[in-house]
C-alpha cells in the first residue's frame, strides 16, 4: 500500500483552514501528497529518514500551538497548513484598489499574475532543501544537525503552505503547478528550479550559514511583500511563513557568527595578529577570515539577483493591482499608489553607475533590495562586534551592488567588491581574490566531519550561547539510527 | 532619418549567421542598446524593425548565397529566453503609420521563410530554448519545424489579448489555426493565457513538434537538422550567387538604382518608378549565370524595385499614388522569361523566379494606388507584365504619338503569366483577374509570346483602356487628380478590397483579415488610448476600457 492511504488527511495535517470540509482541497490533497513523500525520500536529507530529530512543530497559530517539540522521523512530520489568524474588515493598503475589502477569493483578472507569484515563491522552498541535502553527512555538531533539518521541513512546510492556495484557489491550473513543484529539481540541466541562486550549491556549512543568512533574507523581504497582499489568504499564509523564516536567518547569523568567533579565538589564543596570513590561520583548522569574505562576497550578490531587474513592469503590476506590496508598507507615508512618484536607481549610464530617478512604480524591485541590503548590513554589524570583541583588526563588508551581477543594470559589466568598473579582463584575473576559488572550497571541506557526540562541535566552530528549547549543552537533539 | 533595408551580415548588430555544411544557424542575441529609433531598450531578445530588416537579408542571402545550406536553425544566443517578441515600448512609441508598415514587413520575411521552406529545399527549424512570446512564438511559427525545450517553465505564449489588448499581428493566430491546425478552443485558451502552454501539453496540441528535455536539445536539433537535409534537392556543389551591395544614389526628389529610378512630384503626392530592360540577352545555360548580382539582370531588377517598395512605404509616407513606367526591348525581356521558364528547374534560377514572385506580392500589399502606364519604348512582357497585372489601373498608349519615334507600346504574356507567380490568394494575377470568366484565360494562352498592341491588350482586358495621342495625357491627368483628391484610407481598404478577389489563404488572412483587425484595434482608445493596455504597459499602470462590444 502507497504511504498515501495510511494519512487520514482530515485530521492528521494540522490545519486552521477547515480543511476536513474542504473536498476540493482534500481530494487534491490526495493525489499530491503520495508524490510529496516521494520527493522527500528522494530529495530531503540523505541518510537521516530514519533518525529522531527534536524538531518543532507547528500545529496551531497560537501562542501555544506554533512551537511543540518532540522527537520525530522527518518523513513522519506533521506538515500543516497554517495561516495567520484573519484580521477583521481588512482592507486593500495599496495600489487602485487601496481602501477596498481585501480579497478572500482570487479576482479573475488577476488570476495569472496571482498564480505566478505563488508558483515562483513555492518553487524556491524545496529547492533549498535539495540543495541542503547532504549537508546531515558534514554536520558539525547534532545541535547544528537539528537546526540543518528544522530549517528543511519548515522550508517544505512552505511550499505545503503554497501548494494549498494553488490547489484551493486556482483549479486545475493551480492543481498541475502544484505537481510540477515537484518535478523541477535544483542543479537539473533538464528541469531546474526557476531561480538562478537555487540551482547553485550548497556544498558546505560554511554555505549553509551563508545561505540561510543572504538568501533566505531575499525570502523574507518576498513574504514581507506578499503579506501586504491584498488577497487575504496569500497575505495570511505569508505572514506565518514568517515565523518560521526567523528562525531560518537566526541559524545563519549565529551559525556564521559562531565560525567567525572560532576563528578569531584560535589566531589570538595562537598569537596571529595578520589576518592574511591564511597559511597559518588555516594550520590552527578553522576557517580564515578572508575566505569567509569572499563567501559572504559570492552569497550576497547572487542574492541580489533574486530581486530581478531594477525597474520592473512586472513588480509594477503587481503593486498597483494590489497583490504585491513594498516592506513594512502600512509604515511608508505616501499615498500608496506611486502613480506620480519617484525612487532613486542606481543605473549604468554610458558605463557609470549614476543614481537616476526612475517612476516609483517600476523602481520596487530597487526598493525592495534596498531594504534589503540595510538589514543584511545590521547582520554584518553583529559579526564585526564579535571580531572586535576579541581584537583581531578585521571587518566583514557588503560587496557593491554592482559585484558579480548576472541580473539587472549591472550584469554586463564587471566591477570590483567596491563597485569600480574593471574590465572583464581584470575581473578574471582577480576573481579568485574576491569569490572562493576551487582550493578555498576544499580546504572547507578538509573541515567538514560529521560530529555525532551531544555537546560536541568540530573545531572549527563555536558552540551556541544556549541550546534549542532551553535544552543543555549535552542534549541529543539527533537520535541517529 | 532614412530607414533602410541594405544591411550584410558583418554589419548585423543582433543576428549571427554561421553555415556549416548543410546546415546555418542564426542566432539571436539582440543588442539592447541597438534599437532602430530612442526611447526604448531592446531587452529579452525582443525586435524593433532594425532587427528584422537583418533577419529579411540574412533570409535572403541563405537562399542565394549558400545554395549549400539544406537546413536553417533559428536559435537565441540568450540564455532561457528565445525571443520575447515585438518590443512593446516601441510599439506605444510609434506611429500607427510604423507600425502598420512594421507588421506589414515582418509578416513578409516569415512568409519569405515559409517560402525557402516549401519551395527551395530550405527548411526552417526554431529551436525554442527559453521563454518564447508573441512575435518569438510567430517568428517560431513560420519555421517547418518547432523544438521546444521541456524544462518545466519556458513555454510559447501569444499574450497579446491579454496583455496588451491587440493582437498578435505577425500571423500568430492565423499560423495557429490554419498552419498547425490547432483546435479552436485550444487556440482560444493560448491566446488569453499569459504564461502560455508548455511541455507536453504544447506538444499535444501541435503548438510546437517536439518537446526535448535540455540535456538532449542540442542532439535533437541536430537531428532534426540532419532530416531536413535529407529531403532537399539543392545542389552539393554549386557556387553561390554574390548579394552584391545596390547601387543607389539618393537625390532630393529621385532615387536612382542601375535599372530602376524612382521619380517624386511631391505636389501631386506621386511617384514614378521606372524599370528598364536588359542590355542584352540571357546567358546560354544556368551555370554561366554570373555569380554577382549585378550582373544578372531579373536578379538585380528584382533587388532594386524590392528595395525601392520598402523606400516608399517607409520614408515616403506622403505619396499616395505610384506609376509603373518600363523603358527596353521587349524581345529581350523575353528571351530572359524564356530562359527562367526552361530552367526553372534549376536552384538559382528557381531562387530567381521565387524572388520575383515575392516582389510581385509586396507590390500587391502596397498601400498606395497603383498605375501602370504602359508606353512606347516599354517592355512589359512575361514576367514584367506582371506589373501591369498588379495594378489598380492600366492605361496604354495606341500607336505612335507625335514627335515620338519610339517604338508602339507591347505587351506580352508568357508561360510565366500563368501560375508562375501566383499572388497571395494562390491564383496567378491573370486568373484573379478574370476570376468569372475561366474560358478567358484558355483564349490569353493563345496569345501566348505574342507581342499586343494597346487595341488587343484592350480587348483582351488585360489593361483599363487604350489610348492614343489625343486622349492620352487628359486621361491620364484626369485620374491622377481625381485619385490624389480622395481619402487615403479609403483608398486604402478599397484597393485592399479589390487586388485580392477570389479564395483565401493563410497568407490572404494574414495580410487581409488579421492585420485588418489588428490595425483597427491599434486604433482603439482600448490599446492605444491615454488610458490604454498598449500605451501603459510597463507603467503599472492598468488599462481602463471601454466595455461596449462593437
Amino acid at each position: 500500500m502507497s504511504d498515501a492511504t495510511a494519512v487520514n488527511y482530515e485530521t492528521s495535517i494540522p490545519n486552521n483552514v477547515g480543511l476536513s470540509h474542504d473536498r476540493r482541497v482534500l481530494r487534491a490533497l490526495e493525489r499530491w501528497h503520495p508524490g510529496y513523500l516521494d520527493w522527500w525520500h528522494q530529495m530531503g536529507p540523505d541518510g537521516f529518514q530514519d533518525s529522531l530529530v527534536y524538531l518543532r512543530t507547528a500545529v496551531d497559530v497560537g501562542a501555544k500551538g506554533w512551537a511543540k517539540f518532540d522527537y520525530v522521523r522527518m518523513p513522519d512530520y506533521r506538515w500543516g497548513i497554517l495561516l495567520a489568524p484573519p484580521v477583521e474588515d481588512r482592507v486593500i493598503g495599496f495600489g487602485q484598489h487601496r481602501g477596498e475589502p481585501a480579497w478572500q477569493e482570487v479576482p479573475g483578472e488577476y488570476r495569472a499574475m496571482l498564480r505566478r507569484l505563488c508558483v515562483i515563491q513555492g518553487d524556491t522552498e524545496p529547492a533549498s532543501v535539495e540543495q541542503q541535502r547532504h549537508l546531515g553527512k558534514t554536520a558539525p555538531s547534532l545541535y547544528d544537525m537539528r537546526n540543518l533539518f528544522q530549517v528543511n521541513v519548515e522550508e517544505a512546510r512552505h511550499l505545503w503552505a503554497m501548494v494549498y492556495l494553488l490547489q484551493k484557489y486556482f483549479g486545475r491550473d493551480g492543481r498541475e503547478d502544484a505537481e510540477d513543484l515537484l518535478l523541477r529539481r535544483s542543479g537539473d540541466p533538464d528541469r531546474p528550479r526557476m531561480l538562478g541562486a537555487f540551482n547553485e550549491e550548497t556544498p558546505d556549512w560554511l554555505s549553509f550559514f551563508m545561505f540561510t543568512f543572504f538568501t533566505d533574507r531575499d525570502g523574507k523581504m518576498q513574504l514581507e511583500s506578499l503579506a501586504r497582499s491584498g488577497f487575504d489568504p496569500l497575505s495570511r499564509t505569508t505572514r506565518f511563513m514568517l515565523t518560521e523564516e526567523a528562525h531560518h536567518m537566526f541559524v545563519g547569523e549565529t551559525g556564521v557568527a559562531r565560525v567567525i568567533q572560532r576563528t578569531c579565538e584560535a589566531m589570538r589564543d595562537a598569537g596571529i595578529g595578520d589576518v592574511d596570513d591564511i597559511e597559518a590561520v588555516r594550520a590552527l583548522g578553522v576557517i580564515d577570515l578572508p575566505t569567509i569574505q569572499k563567501k559572504a562576497n559570492l552569497h550576497y550578490s547572487l542574492s541580489l539577483d533574486l530581486f530581478g531587474s531594477e525597474i520592473s513592469t512586472n513588480a509594477a503590476n503587481a503593486y498597483n493591482a494590489g497583490l504585491k506590496g513594498r516592506y513594512r508598507e502600512e509604515r511608508i507615508e505616501d499615498d500608496h499608489r506611486l502613480e506620480h512618484d519617484t525612487y532613486p536607481v542606481l543605473s549604468l549610464v554610458d558605463g557609470e553607475a549614476v543614481t537616476v530617478d526612475a517612476p516609483a512604480l517600476t523602481a520596487l524591485n530597487m526598493r525592495l533590495r534596498d531594504d534589503y541590503a540595510r538589514d543584511a548590513a545590521a547582520g554584518i554589524a553583529r559579526w564585526n562586534r564579535v571580531i572586535e570583541r576579541t581584537g583581531i583588526p578585521f571587518r566583514v563588508t557588503l560587496p557593491s551592488v554592482a559585484f558579480n551581477r548576472a541580473i539587472g543594470t549591472f550584469a554586463p559589466i564587471e566591477a570590483d567588491p567596491d563597485g569600480t568598473i574593471i574590465a572583464r579582463e581584470t575581473f578574471e584575473a582577480r576573481r579568485h581574490d574576491w569569490l572562493p576559488s576551487p582550493a578555498d572550497g576544499d580546504f572547507i571541506a578538509s573541515l567538514m566531519e560529521q560530529q555525532t557526540e551531544p555537546g560536541t562541535y568540530a573545531g572549527w566552530i563555536a558552540p551556541p550561547r544556549s541550546g534549542i528549547d532551553n535544552k543543555p549543552g549535552d542534549f541529543e537533539y539527533v537520535r541517529l539510527s | 532619418m532614412r530607414i533602410d533595408f541594405e544591411t550584410c551580415p558583418a554589419r548585423y548588430r543582433h543576428w549571427t549567421l554561421a553555415t556549416e555544411g548543410t546546415v546555418a544557424e542564426l542566432v539571436l542575441a539582440v543588442d539592447e542598446t541597438g534599437g532602430l529609433f530612442d526611447g526604448y531598450e531592446l531587452k529579452l531578445n525582443s525586435y524593433d524593425l532594425g532587427v528584422d530588416i537583418e533577419l529579411h537579408d540574412a533570409v535572403q542571402r541563405l537562399r542565394f548565397e549558400h545554395p549549400e545550406v539544406r537546413s536553417v536553425v533559428i536559435r537565441s544566443g540568450r540564455d532561457r529566453v528565445f525571443c520575447a517578441g515585438a518590443n512593446i515600448r516601441m510599439l506605444a512609441g510609434s506611429s500607427h503609420g510604423h507600425k502598420v508598415n512594421f507588421c506589414k514587413f515582418t509578416n513578409e520575411t516569415r512568409n519569405a521563410m515559409e517560402d525557402a521552406s516549401a519551395h527551395s529545399g530550405q527548411r526552417y527549424i526554431a529551436a525554442i530554448n527559453g521563454a518564447c512570446a508573441g512575435g518569438g512564438y510567430e517568428l517560431a511559427l513560420a519555421c517547418d519545424h518547432i523544438i521546444l525545450v521541456d524544462d518545466g517553465t519556458s513555454a510559447v505564449s501569444l499574450p497579446e489579448v491579454s496583455v496588451l489588448a491587440v493582437l498578435p499581428g505577425t500571423g500568430g493566430i492565423t499560423r495557429v489555426t490554419d498552419k498547425r491546425k490547432v483546435r479552436r478552443d485550444r487556440a482560444d485558451i493560448l491566446c488569453t493565457t499569459e504564461e502560455g502552454v508548455r511541455g507536453q501539453r504544447a506538444r499535444d496540441w501541435r503548438l510546437v513538434d517536439e518537446v526535448v528535455p535540455g540535456s538532449r536539445f542540442d542532439a535533437a536539433v541536430a537531428a532534426r537538422a540532419e532530416a531536413s537535409t535529407a529531403a532537399s534537392d539543392r545542389p552539393a556543389q554549386d557556387s553561390g550567387m554574390m548579394l552584391e551591395p545596390l547601387e543607389r544614389h539618393f537625390e532630393p526628389d529621385r532615387v536612382r538604382y542601375g535599372l530602376v529610378d524612382v521619380t517624386f512630384e511631391r505636389a501631386a503626392r506621386r511617384a514614378t518608378i521606372t524599370v528598364s530592360g536588359p542590355a542584352s540577352g540571357p546567358p546560354e545555360t544556368p551555370d554561366a549565370i554570373p555569380r554577382h548580382s549585378s550582373r544578372f539582370w531579373p536578379l538585380e531588377l528584382a533587388r532594386e524595385l524590392d528595395d525601392a517598395l520598402l523606400h516608399l512605404r517607409f520614408n515616403e509616407p506622403d505619396i499616395t499614388i505610384v506609376q509603373f513606367r518600363s523603358e527596353g526591348d521587349p524581345a529581350l525581356v523575353l528571351a530572359h522569361d524564356g530562359f527562367l521558364c526552361a530552367h526553372a528547374s534549376h536552384w538559382l534560377v528557381r531562387e530567381v523566379s521565387l524572388f520575383w514572385t515575392r516582389v510581385m506580392k509586396r507590390v500587391d500589399l502596397t498601400s498606395r494606388s497603383l498605375l501602370a502606364l504602359v508606353e512606347q519604348g516599354s517592355c512589359f512582357a512575361g514576367f514584367l507584365a506582371e506589373l501591369v497585372l498588379a495594378c489598380d489601373r492600366s492605361f496604354m498608349a495606341e500607336g505612335r504619338f507625335e514627335g515620338d519615334n519610339r517604338p508602339d507600346a507591347a505587351l506580352a504574356l508568357t508561360a510565366s503569366s500563368f501560375g508562375v507567380h501566383p499572388m497571395a490568394n494562390g491564383l496567378s494575377r491573370l486568373a484573379t483577374r478574370f476570376l468569372g470568366e475561366p474560358e478567358h484565360l484558355e483564349r490569353l494562352r493563345e496569345e501566348t509570346g505574342t507581342l499586343l498592341d494597346a487595341d488587343s491588350a484592350a480587348e483582351l482586358g488585360l489593361v483599363t483602356a487604350a489610348c492614343d495621342d489625343i486622349d492620352w495625357e487628359d486621361e491620364v491627368r484626369l485620374f491622377l487628380e481625381e485619385r490624389a483628391s480622395f481619402s487615403p484610407d479609403a483608398l486604402t481598404g478599397l484597393e485592399a478590397n479589390t487586388r485580392f478577389a477570389g479564395p483565401e489563404t493563410m497568407e490572404t488572412k494574414i495580410f487581409g483579415r488579421l492585420s485588418a483587425w489588428q490595425n483597427w484595434i491599434f486604433q482603439r482608445p482600448n490599446a492605444t488610448g491615454p488610458d490604454g493596455a498598449l500605451r501603459l504597459y510597463g507603467t503599472g499602470r492598468r488599462a481602463g476600457f471601454d466595455r461596449e462590444r462593437v
